[in-house]
This record gives structure tokens, C-alpha cells and sequence, in this order.
């Protein structure tokens, strides 16, 4: 078994990630037109303020506009990518050269996920691949850039530098056994984490214990989910129809309270936002935050701005308008959490 | 050593007589295959992949997840413990996890699972576990 010796030029994720310092990621939609510079409009809305952004792959089984091309814009504008890849759709051949595509438009950051399934979309009769999992599948990407090889033995030339990487999801039952799970994921080949939107923080507290406990959170770094509330219509569908997203009632409750007005309920979204940043802040083992604006991208700068949130690397560029983070209101350091090398295959 | 571990280690030998022979490895896989997946469908709605994950899960077939996932339940699973995609049906990673509490190997839960051989689909699992599947081998027995 021969060992490919990592590249050391890494991508600006990677390098935000052994920084020590906390990182922050967020999604953009996927396209869903066929005009690059939509792409490029959201892009602008979010670059000044995260390390990497997510391209999500067909979300919620509903089709968009194929991630790899929205990722490839992004790193055209000089902004680290990170592409989702889902087993939805894609057998192992197609994911396999999927990645090999990735690389040679220049990404390298891969989230590695099952997907979800078509029957929440448009088209609930297409025929589901699931070929293989989101375990195998971070297997086949750390097997590629380890290795070498594409998992039938054969040689790649010159091999793929990937950055894999796995969601996590403590929401959903069965609770004690998805730190397990999220282990399997490790030691499978995960380099970071991002969770599901943390709206229970009491939950994820819980969550974050069990996987202290076994030693993840120094293994691989995590980054908490987030996500702005945009409305009550939005509230209840997450809490009543999106399996695996536990929103408490009283946050509905604190949207109902917040009224019609558009004005009044964006901005009472982001506030609950904030408050769930600062109280997943207190625990230990949290490497950064992941921010999933449901196509509302604007949202991402003022988040930053109110919870004191920058990138990792480089100075952000807030405009000349918005106050300074104040010594007292400065976000307290949170513990580096090492990324490790590749670890012996 | 436990009884899942026994098992293998007694029919070793005939699982190496039977890989030596190739042609009469297919031949009886053939024959028994369809006995042993009946039994298998009507006992634990087995769905005859050929590479049997049963009775690591607690006698729970995998397969039956709508994404066929066979390490471990994805995301979706609803607060009431059932399938995200079939509303009626209980997850099967929750009741594997619930029903291998009773069986033996319950640790090997945390084993990462290859993925699945479609070519082995219809095939006894029991003869391919013992003797190797014979699919690999050319019929005048060379692999």
C-alpha cells in the first residue's frame, strides 16, 4: 500500500480549519436558471463573511442546477467551495468520477451525504439509486486521495486531493446511538462536520457531551448548524414536515408573536439565530458555525454582524457603517480543535 | 467463543471442498438459493441481496430501508421513530437496534459494512458466506 503524500498547498477551508480559530461556513441555494451570474449574486451577499460556502446537491429531492457547476463559479471567484454529494442519484461509477470532476475544476472540499429522497419532491416517481451510503461514500473519497486508486485497484494519475466531510444529525431518533454513528462517519474518513440546524440547543448540548465523550470532537472538527427563521409558514414546515428537524414550539411561538409584518419577523428570525449562536458558543467541542439561510442569503452578512461571527482567515471586510465588535461584546476564544492528518489506512 | 463465531469455524472445511469445486459450488448455490431466501422472505421479509446482514441487525433485513442503507439510519428518521419516505413503517435501523439487544453480535453494529455486491442478488447467502460465491469463478474452476 502505497501512500500518496499529501498536498501541501490546502485549500482556504482547510487552512481556516487548522487555524484554531472558530470557522464559519454557509449555504447558498442552488441555482435553479440557467444564468451563472445568479450564482455569482449570491455568491457576493456571503463571500466577506465565511471561510467556504455549500453548494447543496437536488435538496429535498427537488431538481436544481447541478452543484459541481455552481462550485466551479465559486471557485472562479476565488471563494473555497464545498460541494455536496449525494448517493440519491449516482452509483459508485458516477460519484467516483464525480469527484475526479471536482477536482480538476479546482474543489476539493466534498460533503459526503445520503441524500434525501425524491418522495418530498416534484418528481417522487424517479427511480432511487442508493447504490451505496454516505459511510462508503467518505470511504470512496478518502480511498481516492489516500490511495490513489479508484476502488477497483486501478491507478489515478495524479490522484485527487479531496477534503471530505459529513453532516451530522442529532435530532432525530434513535438519540444514543447517532454519536455512534457519527464515530462510524470518522473513522471512515470524515475530516470535518456540519451539523443539522441546531434550533434544540438543550438537545444538541446532549449530543455534543456524548461525542466529547468519545473523543470526536478532537478528532475532526465540528461545525454547528444554523439557520435564520424567516416566517411562521417556515417554522411549522420545518417542525411539521422536515423528518430530522426539531424546531422547540416556543420558537414558533416567538415568530407567531413577532407578527406579519415583513420588516418585524425577518429581523426577530435573525435575533433567534444569534441567541442559539451564542448559547451553542458555551459548548465545548464546537469548532465553528455552518449558516443555512433557506435561499435568503442576505441574512448571512447581518448574522455575522450581530453575533460578532468572522472568517478564520483573512480580515473581514464589514462595511465602514457597521460597529465595531466592541472588547465586552467580543466572542470569547473557543478551544482549537486540531485537524488531523490523514490517518493510517 | 460465541455461537455466531462456532458456527463458521465448523463448516470450514466444507466450505474449502466446495470452493474447490467450483462448478458443483454454483450448482448447489443454485438449488438451495431459492429455499433459503423463501424461508428468509417469509421469516424476516428478507430482500435476497446475497450478502446476509441479518443476523448482525438483530434479524432485521436492511434492504428494507427505502434507501437501503446497510450502515446505520440517515437523517430522516420522524420523531415517532418511523421512515421519512413510508410514514407507516417503523425505521429499520430502529428496530434492528431494539431486537439485537436480544441476539448475539450486537457490537458489530459498529463495524463499517462494504458496500453491496449486486451481482450476488438472488444468491444463498449461507453457501456464499461458507464456500465464497461462486460467480468469480470461470466454470472449468479456474478463478
Amino acid at each position: 500500500m502505497t501512500m500518496i503524500p499529501a498536498n501541501p498547498v490546502r485549500g482556504r477551508f482547510e487552512r481556516a480549519l487548522r487555524s484554531g480559530r472558530p470557522v464559519v461556513t454557509c449555504e447558498i441555494g442552488s441555482p435553479d436558471g440557467s444564468d451563472p451570474a445568479d450564482v455569482r449574486k449570491r455568491a457576493k451577499l456571503v463571500r466577506d463573511y465565511v471561510d467556504a460556502v455549500n453548494v447543496p446537491d437536488n435538496t429535498g429531492g427537488v431538481v436544481h442546477a447541478a452543484p459541481i457547476a455552481a462550485c466551479a463559479i465559486l471557485a472562479q471567484e476565488g471563494i473555497d467551495p464545498i460541494l455536496h454529494m449525494t448517493c440519491r442519484d449516482r452509483n459508485r461509477m458516477a460519484l467516483q468520477s464525480d469527484m475526479l470532476a471536482a477536482s480538476l475544476l479546482g474543489i476539493r472540499n466534498i460533503l459526503c451525504l445520503t441524500g434525501d429522497h425524491m418522495i418530498h419532491g416534484d418528481q417522487p416517481e424517479t427511480k432511487p439509486v442508493y447504490d451505496v451510503d454516505s459511510v462508503i461514500l467518505l470511504e470512496i473519497a478518502s480511498h481516492l486521495t489516500r490511495q490513489g486508486k479508484y476502488i477497483s485497484g486501478r491507478e489515478i494519475d495524479p490522484p485527487p486531493d479531496l477534503f471530505p466531510g459529513c453532516a451530522a444529525e442529532p435530532f432525530a431518533p434513535p438519540y444514543e446511538w447517532r454519536p455512534l454513528r457519527l464515530r462510524k462517519k470518522v473513522e471512515a474518513g470524515a475530516r470535518f462536520v456540519q451539523t443539522q440546524i441546531v434550533f434544540n440547543v438543550e438537545r444538541f448540548r446532549e449530543y455534543m457531551g456524548r461525542v466529547h465523550d468519545l473523543g470526536l470532537d478532537k478528532q475532526v472538527p465540528i461545525l454547528a448548524g444554523v439557520a435564520p427563521i424567516r416566517s411562521v409558514k417556515a417554522a411549522t414546515f420545518m417542525r411539521d414536515e422536515v423528518p430530522g428537524m426539531e424546531v422547540p414550539d416556543a420558537l414558533v411561538r416567538r415568530m407567531q408573536a413577532a407578527g406579519d409584518d415583513k420588516k418585524k419577523r425577518e429581523a426577530e428570525g435573525i435575533a433567534i439565530c444569534v441567541e442559539i449562536i451564542e448559547e451553542i458558543r458555551k459548548i465545548p467541542g464546537v469548532a465553528g458555525f455552518h449558516i443555512m439561510p433557506i435561499n435568503w442569503e442576505s441574512a448571512v452578512g447581518k448574522i455575522s454582524k450581530e453575533a460578532h461571527l468572522q472568517p478564520a482567515i483573512g480580515a473581514p471586510k464589514l462595511p465602514p457603517d457597521a460597529p465595531k465588535p466592541t472588547a465586552a461584546a467580543a466572542p470569547a476564544a473557543m478551544p482549537p480543535v486540531p485537524v488531523p492528518l490523514a490517518p493510517k489506512v | 467463543m460465541e455461537i455466531h463465531e462456532q458456527v463458521p469455524e465448523m463448516v470450514k472445511p466444507l466450505g474449502r471442498v466446495l470452493h474447490r469445486h467450483a462448478k458443483l459450488n454454483l450448482q448447489l448455490n443454485r438449488a438451495l438459493a431459492p429455499f433459503e431466501n423463501s424461508a428468509k422472505v417469509l421469516m424476516f421479509s428478507c430482500n435476497m441481496c446475497g450478502q446476509c446482514l441479518l443476523h448482525e441487525n438483530g434479524y432485521t433485513c436492511p434492504m428494507n430501508c427505502p434507501k437501503q442503507l446497510r450502515n446505520g439510519p440517515c437523517g430522516g428518521v420522524r420523531m415517532n421513530g418511523h421512515c421519512e419516505v413510508k410514514p407507516e413503517m417503523e425505521c429499520v435501523w430502529l428496530k434492528a437496534e431494539r431486537r439485537s439487544r436480544i441476539f448475539p453480535g450486537r457490537y458489530l453494529f459498529l463495524r463499517i459494512h462494504p458496500p453491496l455486491d449486486w451481482r450476488k442478488k438472488g444468491s444463498s447467502a449461507i453457501l456464499n458466506a461458507v464456500a465464497g460465491w461462486p460467480g468469480d469463478v470461470k466454470a472449468n474452476g479456474k478463478e
